[in-house]
């Protein structure tokens, strides 16, 4: 009797805390799953085409990667209650805070039309024109933020994550060998030498793993769901859930073009979808519809980003809990944002290559800049205090970010100028 | 209308400047080297961008 009376106890324990976990899980899971984004679904596709598996052993070092540099966001959100824009202010002073605020602007900004160009490419193989797809999503993303309530906003969102899961079936359905993807993709490897066009790829798998709007996305969304210091070590496993995810994604996405399109050059994922639609209709379905989602859940999250930071700093009634008429600015200048990102795809002639090569390097030039003022803040006591970074937690977190700047620096100078390289 | 709201703005942000004035974090040699290493690296940047768009004129 007593073992059975242990057990139920046991049984109630896990449940109690999968409950608690539901609860307190979203922004980790989120902004993770959201940085699979267009742009990122790109990169990962032409990866698998042009290195089949070898590369996957860097989406599994990038794992542990991002989760370090996000967890730093989730326990400054919940012991200073201060959205990252708003943090870099009061650390650091108004010309950083300007500069942060400004540069996330227009990087975000960019990086919507970038969105946008995916969302619209996605749709347009099943034959949807650009302009119903903007007007449609404008007035989805309107629909989900205007409901007056996170909670509401968070659980849609989660079901749009779920859908990016759709490259797993996807990959299954390629029958890969399951021996080669442990051999090749295990194990590092630089396959062919270190070449220029290697090179490139290396940086740009890393450059997509962690985006400037992230770190403000995931604070912000902390302090807008209110979780408190207890809250942390919850947190944390959203975090690490959401960074394993997004790897999982990747990790697919490059078994199904390693599989079925190895040896050809893939310029964007739309292409990709196309061709994989020629060898099986389904598969190609799955990656346009894992496009459209990817750009889908960019695009709210960083718009949303953009929004909580200047309401931080203006002082504006900035969260989703409140209805338009409460929070007039955050929802006018989340629109704005939305539309007219919206509004530059459907321009016709619009220069969208050069803009998805130029965030890149604006981005550059705010994600370094984020990521010391991250390790500075996570290291002031007087606000801080037990919640500090730890010695060893300084060790690995300086020596990812001091790696991530050299190469997403190198990513963004080699595409400024593309034969230094060569 | 437009004169208020940039009145209303130029107000705001000079009232941001304001609250902000003195930086919270503790300005040891760490983070001044931080800053500092910071300011010269963007200044690197910005000159590559303005190299690069005077070449795209030219």
């Amino acid at each position: 009797m007593n073992f059975f009376a242990r057990l139920y106890y046991k049984y109630r324990q896990i449940i109690k805390a999968i409950q608690l976990f539901l609860i307190i899980s979203g922004p980790g899971i989120i902004v993770m799953i959201a940085d699979n984004d267009a742009g990122g679904i790109t990169t990962y596709a032409a990866t698998g085409a042009k290195y089949g598996y070898n590369l996957n052993w860097l989406i599994i070092i990038l794992i542990p990667a991002c989760y370090y540099i996000q967890e730093m966001t989730v326990r400054l959100g919940a012991v200073t209650k201060r959205g990252h824009a708003e943090a870099i202010f009061a650390g650091f002073g108004s010309f950083w805070g300007w500069f942060s605020l400004m540069d996330l602007l227009i990087v975000n900004w960019l990086t919507m039309i970038t969105e946008f160009i995916g969302m619209t490419a996605a749709l347009k193989i099943f034959g949807v024109p650009p302009f119903l797809t903007v007007i449609a999503l404008c007035v989805i993303m309107g629909i989900m933020v205007l409901n007056g309530s996170y909670w509401t906003w968070e659980k849609i969102t989660l079901l749009f994550c779920a859908m990016n899961l759709i490259y797993i079936p996807g990959a299954f359905m390629v029958h890969p060998s399951v021996a080669a993807i442990i051999r090749q993709g295990t194990i590092p490897n630089l396959p062919g030498g270190l070449s220029s066009d290697l090179f490139f790829f290396l940086m740009a798998n890393i450059g997509t793993t962690i985006a400037p709007w992230m770190l403000f996305f995931q604070q912000s969304s902390v302090v807008d769901k209110s979780l408190k210091e207890k809250d942390i070590p919850w947190g944390r496993v959203d975090t690490f859930v959401g960074s394993l995810l997004t790897g999982i994604v990747a990790i697919f996405i490059i078994i199904v073009t390693g599989t079925v399109l190895k040896g050809v050059n893939v310029d964007d994922a739309a292409q990709a979808s196309v061709m994989l639609m020629k060898t099986n209709k389904y598969i190609g379905t799955f990656m346009a519809i894992g496009l459209f989602d990817a750009g889908f859940l960019g695009a709210i999250c960083i718009s949303l980003a953009s929004s909580w930071a200047f309401g931080e700093v203006f002082g504006w009634a900035h969260s989703l809990n409140y209805k338009i008429k409460e929070a007039p600015w955050f929802y006018g200048f989340y629109f704005s944002l939305l539309l007219s990102a919206g509004a530059v795809v459907l321009i016709p002639k619009a220069p969208l290559v050069l803009i998805t090569l130029f965030v890149q390097v604006v981005a550059v030039t705010l994600l370094p800049a984020a990521l010391v003022f991250l390790i500075l803040l996570l290291n002031n006591k007087k606000t801080m205090g037990e919640y500090t970074n730890t010695l060893s937690q300084n060790i690995i977190n300086i020596t990812i970010v001091v790696l991530i700047i050299i190469i997403s620096s190198a990513y963004g100078v080699s595409t400024l100028f593309p034969n230094i390289l060569k | 209308m437009i004169r208020n709201f940039l009145r209303h703005n130029y107000a705001k942000i000079r009232e941001i400047n304001k609250k902000y004035a003195i930086p919270n974090v503790e300005m040891s040699a760490g983070v001044k080297f931080s800053l500092l290493s910071l300011r010269l690296y963007l200044i690197f940047l910005v000159t590559l961008l303005l190299y690069k768009f005077i070449t795209l004129v030219r």
